[in-house]
C-alpha cells in the first residue's frame, strides 16, 4: 500500500485523458449492472422463496385449458400435500389495455396458501365477508392511487358476465404487502373471489383454471407432483404438475433467450471497452518510460515495475467500474420505483462480484503489454532517450 | 467566467443543432449534404485548405493506427448492437404486418382483444358470413373461415424445452382468405379427420411437426400430412379441420373468430356498421391487417427502448474513447498545424480538417458496426410469445434504413467527438505550438 | 585501505545490427573510499559508460568491477536493482525527479525499497530535504522548482538511503553559474563533511575544480591528468 500514491499520480498525470477514460469504463460498467438485472428478472420471474414449497397443476393439454372442481377434493387426499387452493386467470381490463396487471379469481383459502402476501387480519376478514370483494398488491394500489371500500371495474375480455354484460365491479377491501424487496413485483396482482366469477360468468362453472398444492416437505416435490398426476390419468383432463418455480421459469424462456441477448451486448461492449483502455494505457506507458527508468535506477525491480503498471490498469478499470456498477445501482432503484412496468432486479452481490472481477481480469488484460514494456526496458537506453 | 461560459452554451448549442438535423434528415438528405460537402471542399478556397489539412491528417493515420481503431471500433460496437437491436423488432414489425390485408377481415367477441380470449358461437359465425359485403366463390359459397385457436404444448427441437405452439381450426374456405398460400410438402387435410398441416417455420422450430409424424394433442394421435407456406405469422402455426379441433377441445359448435374476405376493401366500413347495428351480434370487426398490425406493437415499441437506451450508454463510451482519440491526435500534430497557420491557413479549415478525419473514421466504424450486424444477424431465426400466448417465429431482418439510421448514429458520435478537439485545434495559440496539451 | 571500487581490464562492446561498438577498452582503475572523483573527457569517449557500468545500471563485456569488496559483474538484473537500492545514489543531467510527486515524496523513492514504516520514512526524507537546505519546498512539485532547487532534490534523493556511493552524470550540464556553484558546493559539503564518495562526469573543467582528482577518458581509454592522480598502466 504503500507504493499506492505512485500508482495514484501515474493515473492522473494526464487527467482530462483518464477521466474520459474512466466515463467509458464508467458507460461500460452502467450497462452491465443495468443489463444483469433485466436479466435476474427474467432468470427469477416468478421466482420466490416459497416457491420451492409449491405446486403448479395445469391441463397437461395447455394451461388455458381448464380443469375440473372436483379435483380439489382428490388432490387434499393425496399424501404430502399441505393444502390446496385454486385459481382462474381472469384477464380483465382496467380502463385501458396499456394498464395491463393479473388479475384473477381465486378459492377463498388462497391467501393461506400463499401467505408471504401479508393482509391484516381486519381486511381479510373483509374479503371473506364480502362476495364482489377484492385484494390488490400494495403497487398495483399506488400506482392507481386505489383506496380501501373503492370501487374497482374491469372489462372482461374473456369472461362476460351472464346476460352478455362486459363490465365485472369489484370492491376493494384489502392490500396486501410483500416483504421480500426481489419479489417485489408480485404485488401488482388482483385477486378476487372464484364463487362470484362461477355465479356470474356467462359460459359454464365448475372450472378452475389451475390447482396450487402446498407439499409439506420440498423434497417430496417429484413423487406428489407425480401422484396428483396420477388421479387424473387416462381421463378427459388430464393433469401435469409441476414446482411453482419450474412453472414460472418456463413462462420467461419462451418470450425470449434473454441471456444471449444480453450476453452478446455485453460481449461487444466489453470488447471494444478492452481496446479504448488498452489504448489509454499504452499511450500511458509510452509517455512514462523514462519515470519508469527512474524508478528502475533508484533500485525498484523489474518485477515491482511491472507491478506498478499493471495495478495502475486494474486501478482505472476499478475506479470507472465501481463508478458504473454505483450509478446502475441508482438507476435500477429510480426505474423499479417509478417505471415498475420494466422488470428489473435490485443490482446484487452477485452483480457486484462479478463485475469486480471482471475489472481486474480487464485490467490484467490491457496492462499486460505496456506493463512487460516496462519491465523490460533497458535502464541505459531509456535515460539517453533512445 | 462568464465569457467562458458563454463559450461552452455556445458551442454546445452549435453542437446540438447539427444532431438533431442528423436525426431528422431522411437517407437522400445526408447524400444531399455529403454532395454539397465534397462541392465546397473542391471549389470555394476555405474549402480547398480544409481538403489539404485533412489530406495530410489522413496520411498520418496509419501511425496512429492504435488510436484511431478507438474510434472505429468504439462506434463499430454502438452501431452493431443497435442494428441487430433494431433489426430483431423490425423482423418480428414485418412477420406480423405481412399477415393481414385490406380486404380479409377478422370477427371477435366484443372486448376479446386476441382469438385466445373470443368465443363466437355458431348462429353469429353463420349471420355475419351471410352478409352481402362478404365476398362468395364459385359455388356462391361464403368466403368465410370460422377458426378456433388454441395453444399446445410442444418441445422445441432446439432445446426441448416445452413451448406453446398455436392449433388453428379453420373452415373450408380457408383456403381462398390468402393468395399467398401453398402448400410446400405434401397435402392439404381432409375434413372430419385427424390430420394436421404445419407451417414451415413451425416444422422447423417444433419436435414431431415434420412430415408424417404423429403428434398427441389432448391424448388423441394426429398426423402430420403436409406443411404449408403462407407467407406470413401463420408459418408459426398448425392448421386442422375446424371442427375436429372443436370436438376435441369440447368447444361445441362455438368457434374463437371468423375470418371473412370481404368483396373489396372499399366495404369494410359497411360490413362494420352492419355487425355494430345488428342487436343479435356481441362481436368487434377488424380488417385483418389492422388487427395483426397491432400484434407487433407492444414488442416493437419495448425493443426499440432497449436498443435506444442500450445504443446511448455505448454511445457516451464511444464518445469520451473518440475524444481521447482526436485530442491525441491533435496533441502528436500541433506543430504540424501550429506551421500550417502560421503560413496563414486560418482557423475554420483546421476545425473542418479535424472534424472530416473523425466524421471519416466515424463513418468507417459505422459501416464497420452494420456489415457485422448484418453478417451475423441478417435472416437469423428467432421466436417469442405472440398475442395468443403462442410462439411466432420471425427473422431478424437487417434493412437499409436500419443501415441508414446505424451511420446516422455514427455520424452523430463522430461529428461530437471531433467538434471539441477541433475547436481546441484551432484556438491554439500559433506559439503555443510546442506546448503539450 | 583498500579503494572501494576496484576496476581491473574493463571493457564495454555495444553491438548495433551487425556492427561491433567498442566503448571502452580495458579499462583499469581504483576510487578510495571517500573519494570526490571527476571523469572527464569528449563527447563519445564513453565517460558515461563507465559511470553507468560503476553504478551498475549496465554490465560489463569483460573484465571485473568491484564495490566495496563486492564482484557487482557478476550479478543478475534483479541483484544489480538490490544493489543499487541499497549501495548507490544517483545525480543526473536532467534532474529526472517524478513529476507528478512533490519533493519529499520524490527523495522519499527510494526509502519505499526498504522496510522502514512510513513516519520513519517521511522523517529520512525531511532530514535529506535539510541537508540540501530545501526544508521549506518539501511540498512543492518539480514544476514548482527552479532547475538549481530540482538538482538538490535529486541530491536528497541520491543520499537519503546513505548509500556508499553518489554517481553523479553531467550534473550540473543544464544549471546557470549560480545554480552551478551551489550544487557542486553542496556536493563537495557532503564529501569533506560527510565522507561521501562521488564519481562525477562533467566536461566543464571549472566543475572539476572542486573534485579531489579528475580523470580523463578518450576513445575508451583513461589518460592521466589531474593531482594525485591513481593510475594503473593503460
Amino acid at each position: 500500500m504503500k507504493y499506492l500514491h505512485l500508482v495514484w499520480s501515474a493515473l492522473f498525470r494526464r487527467k482530462t485523458r483518464t477521466f474520459f477514460t474512466l466515463l467509458s469504463v464508467l458507460a461500460a460498467f452502467l450497462l452491465f449492472g443495468l443489463l444483469n438485472s433485466v436479466r435476474d428478472a427474467f432468470a427469477n420471474a416468478g421466482q420466490s422463496v416459497a416457491g420451492a414449497s409449491r405446486l403448479i397443476t395445469i391441463s397437461k393439454v395447455s394451461f388455458m385449458v381448464a380443469l375440473p372442481l372436483s379435483l380439489d377434493m382428490q388432490i387434499q387426499a393425496v399424501p404430502g400435500v399441505g393444502a390446496v387452493t385454486y385459481a382462474n386467470w381472469f384477464g380483465g381490463i382496467y380502463q385501458d389495455p396499456k394498464n395491463f396487471f393479473a388479475n384473477e379469481a381465486v378459492a377463498p383459502n388462497y391467501f393461506d396458501v400463499y401467505s408471504e402476501y401479508k393482509l391484516s387480519p381486519a381486511q381479510l376478514r373483509a374479503f371473506e365477508d364480502t362476495r364482489t370483494g377484492a385484494v390488490v398488491g400494495a403497487r398495483l394500489a399506488a400506482r392507481f392511487h386505489w383506496k380501501i371500500g373503492q370501487e374497482i371495474p374491469l372489462q372482461a375480455t374473456i369472461f362476460p358476465q351472464k346476460g352478455g354484460q362486459n363490465t365485472w365491479t369489484f370492491n376493494l377491501v384489502g392490500i396486501y404487502h410483500i416483504a421480500n424487496p426481489r419479489e417485489r413485483q408480485r404485488e401488482e396482482q388482483m385477486f378476487f373471489h372464484w364463487k362470484y366469477f362461477d355465479e356470474a360468468t356467462e359460459f359454464g362453472g365448475g372450472q378452475v383454471g389451475w390447482y396450487i398444492v402446498k407439499i409439506a416437505q420440498p423434497k417430496d416435490a417429484d413423487h406428489v407432483a407425480a401422484a396428483i398426476d396420477a388421479l387424473s390419468a387416462n381421463s378427459d383432463h388430464e393433469t401435469k404438475s409441476q414446482s411453482e418455480d419450474a412453472f414460472q421459469a418456463s413462462f420467461a424462456s419462451q418470450f425470449a433467450d434473454i441471456g444471449l441477448i444480453v450476453g452478446s451486448i455485453m460481449g461487444a461492449v466489453f470488447f471494444t471497452l478492452v481496446l479504448l483502455t488498452g489504448n489509454t494505457m499504452a499511450q500511458a506507458v509510452r509517455e512514462r518510460i523514462p519515470e519508469l527508468a527512474i524508478l528502475k535506477t533508484v533500485g525498484f525491480s523489474n518485477r515491482s515495475v511491472l507491478g506498478l503498471v499493471l495495478a495502475e490498469s486494474v486501478l482505472l478499470l476499478v475506479l470507472g467500474g465501481a463508478a458504473g456498477l454505483a450509478l446502475a445501482e441508482v438507476a435500477v432503484s429510480f426505474i423499479r420505483a417509478n417505471l415498475a412496468a420494466i422488470p428489473m432486479l435490485p443490482v446484487g452481490a452477485t452483480s457486484w462480484l462479478e463485475g469486480l472481477g471482471l475489472m481486474a481480469l480487464i485490467g490484467l488484460l490491457v496492462g499486460a503489454l505496456p506493463a512487460r514494456r516496462g519491465m523490460s526496458l533497458r535502464i541505459v537506453d531509456a535515460l539517453a532517450g533512445r | 467566467m462568464w465569457r467562458k461560459i458563454g463559450y461552452v452554451l455556445s458551442v454546445i448549442v452549435a453542437a446540438v443543432v447539427p444532431v438533431i438535423v442528423l436525426v431528422v434528415l431522411p437517407a437522400w438528405g445526408i447524400l444531399a449534404g455529403v454532395v454539397l460537402l465534397i462541392a465546397w471542399l473542391a471549389l470555394t478556397r476555405t474549402g480547398r485548405q480544409a481538403w489539404s489539412a485533412t489530406a495530410v491528417a489522413v496520411s498520418t493515420i496509419p501511425q496512429r493506427l492504435g488510436s484511431s481503431s478507438v474510434v472505429i471500433i468504439g462506434i463499430a460496437g454502438v452501431v452493431g448492437v443497435l442494428v441487430a437491436l433494431l433489426a430483431m423488432a423490425e423482423g418480428f414489425r414485418a412477420t406480423l404486418q405481412q399477415t393481414g390485408s385490406d380486404d380479409t377481415a377478422i370477427v371477435l367477441r366484443a372486448g376479446s382483444q386476441t382469438e385466445i380470449n373470443s368465443v363466437v358461437d355458431h348462429d353469429s359465425a353463420v349471420l355475419v358470413a351471410d352478409m352481402p359485403q362478404v365476398m362468395r366463390d364459385k359455388q356462391n359459397r361464403p368466403i368465410a373461415s370460422p377458426e378456433i385457436v388454441v395453444a399446445a404444448s410442444i418441445p422445441k427441437k432446439s432445446n426441448g424445452v416445452d413451448s406453446n405452439v398455436e392449433i388453428r381450426g379453420v373452415g373450408d374456405e380457408a383456403w381462398e382468405l390468402n393468395p399467398r398460400f401453398r402448400m410446400v410438402t405434401g397435402r392439404r387435410f381432409r375434413s372430419g379427420l385427424r390430420e394436421l398441416i404445419v407451417g414451415k417455420d413451425a416444422v422447423r422450430e417444433f419436435a414431431h411437426t415434420d412430415m408424417g409424424s404423429t403428434l398427441d394433442l389432448n391424448n388423441q394421435p394426429w398426423t402430420v400430412v403436409g406443411v404449408f407456406d403462407s407467407g406470413d405469422s401463420h408459418n408459426s402455426e398448425l392448421w386442422a379441420d375446424t371442427g375436429v379441433v372443436a370436438t376435441t377441445y369440447h368447444r361445441g359448435s362455438s368457434t374463437s373468430s371468423v375470418t371473412v374476405r370481404l368483396r373489396n376493401a372499399g366495404v369494410f366500413d359497411a360490413f362494420r356498421a352492419a355487425i355494430k347495428t345488428n342487436p343479435q351480434l356481441k362481436l368487434e370487426v377488424q380488417t385483418t391487417r389492422r388487427y395483426y398490425d397491432a400484434q407487433s406493437e407492444g414488442l416493437t415499441r419495448i425493443i426499440h427502448v432497449l436498443g435506444t437506451t442500450v445504443a446511448v450508454i455505448m454511445g457516451i463510451g464511444a464518445l469520451f474513447g473518440a475524444l481521447n482519440t482526436m485530442y491525441a491526435a491533435i496533441a502528436t500534430r500541433t506543430r504540424e498545424i501550429a506551421t500550417l497557420r502560421a503560413i496563414g491557413f486560418r482557423g475554420a479549415p483546421v476545425v473542418v480538417s479535424v472534424l472530416l478525419e473523425t466524421l471519416l473514421l466515424a463513418v468507417l466504424g459505422g459501416i464497420v458496426g452494420a456489415a457485422i450486424a448484418w453478417l451475423l444477424f441478417d435472416h437469423y431465426t428467432a421466436s417469442t410469445l405472440g398475442a395468443n400466448f403462442s410462439q411466432v417465429v420471425f427473422e431478424f431482418r437487417v434493412t437499409p434504413t436500419l443501415v441508414a439510421t446505424g451511420i446516422k448514429w455514427a455520424l452523430a458520435i463522430g461529428f461530437l467527438g471531433g467538434l471539441f478537439p477541433a475547436l481546441r485545434a484551432a484556438r491554439m495559440p500559433v506559439t503555443e505550438g510546442l506546448r503539450e496539451l | 585501505m583498500s579503494p572501494l571500487v576496484e576496476i581491473r581490464n574493463l571493457s564495454k562492446v555495444y553491438t548495433r545490427g551487425r556492427q561491433k561498438i567498442e566503448v571502452l577498452h580495458h579499462v583499469n582503475l581504483d576510487i578510495a573510499q571517500g573519494d570526490f572523483f571527476a571523469l572527464m573527457g569528449p563527447s563519445g569517449s564513453g565517460k558515461t559508460t563507465l559511470l553507468n557500468l560503476i553504478g551498475g545500471l549496465d554490465s560489463p563485456t569483460e573484465g571485473t568491477l568491484s564495490v566495496g569488496g563486492r564482484r557487482i559483474d557478476q550479478l543478475g538484473q534483479s541483484d544489480l536493482a538490490r544493489w543499487r537500492a541499497a549501495n548507490v545514489g544517483f545525480v543526473f543531467q536532467f534532474y529526472n525527479l517524478l513529476p507528478m510527486l512533490s519533493a519529499a515524496r520524490n527523495v522519499e523513492l527510494p526509502l519505499l525499497l526498504t522496510k522502514l514504516p512510513a513516519a520513519k520514512r517521511r522523517s529520512h526524507a525531511a532530514v535529506a530535504l535539510e541537508l540540501v537546505g530545501l526544508a521549506d519546498r518539501s511540498a512543492h512539485k518539480p514544476g514548482e522548482l527552479s532547475g538549481g532547487q530540482q538538482q538538490r532534490v535529486a541530491i536528497a534523493r541520491a543520499i537519503v538511503s546513505d548509500p556508499t556511493l553518489l554517481v553523479c552524470d553531467e550534473p550540473t550540464g543544464d544549471l546557470d553559474r549560480q545554480s552551478a556553484v551551489e550544487v557542486l558546493t553542496l556536493l563537495q559539503r557532503l564529501n569533506r563533511e560527510h565522507g561521501k564518495t562521488i564519481v562525477m562526469v562533467t566536461h566543464d573543467p571549472k566543475a572539476a575544480e572542486y573534485a579531489s582528482h579528475t580523470l580523463h577518458l578518450d576513445k575508451g581509454t583513461l589518460v592521466e591528468s589531474g593531482a594525485q592522480a591513481e593510475t594503473a598502466a593503460s
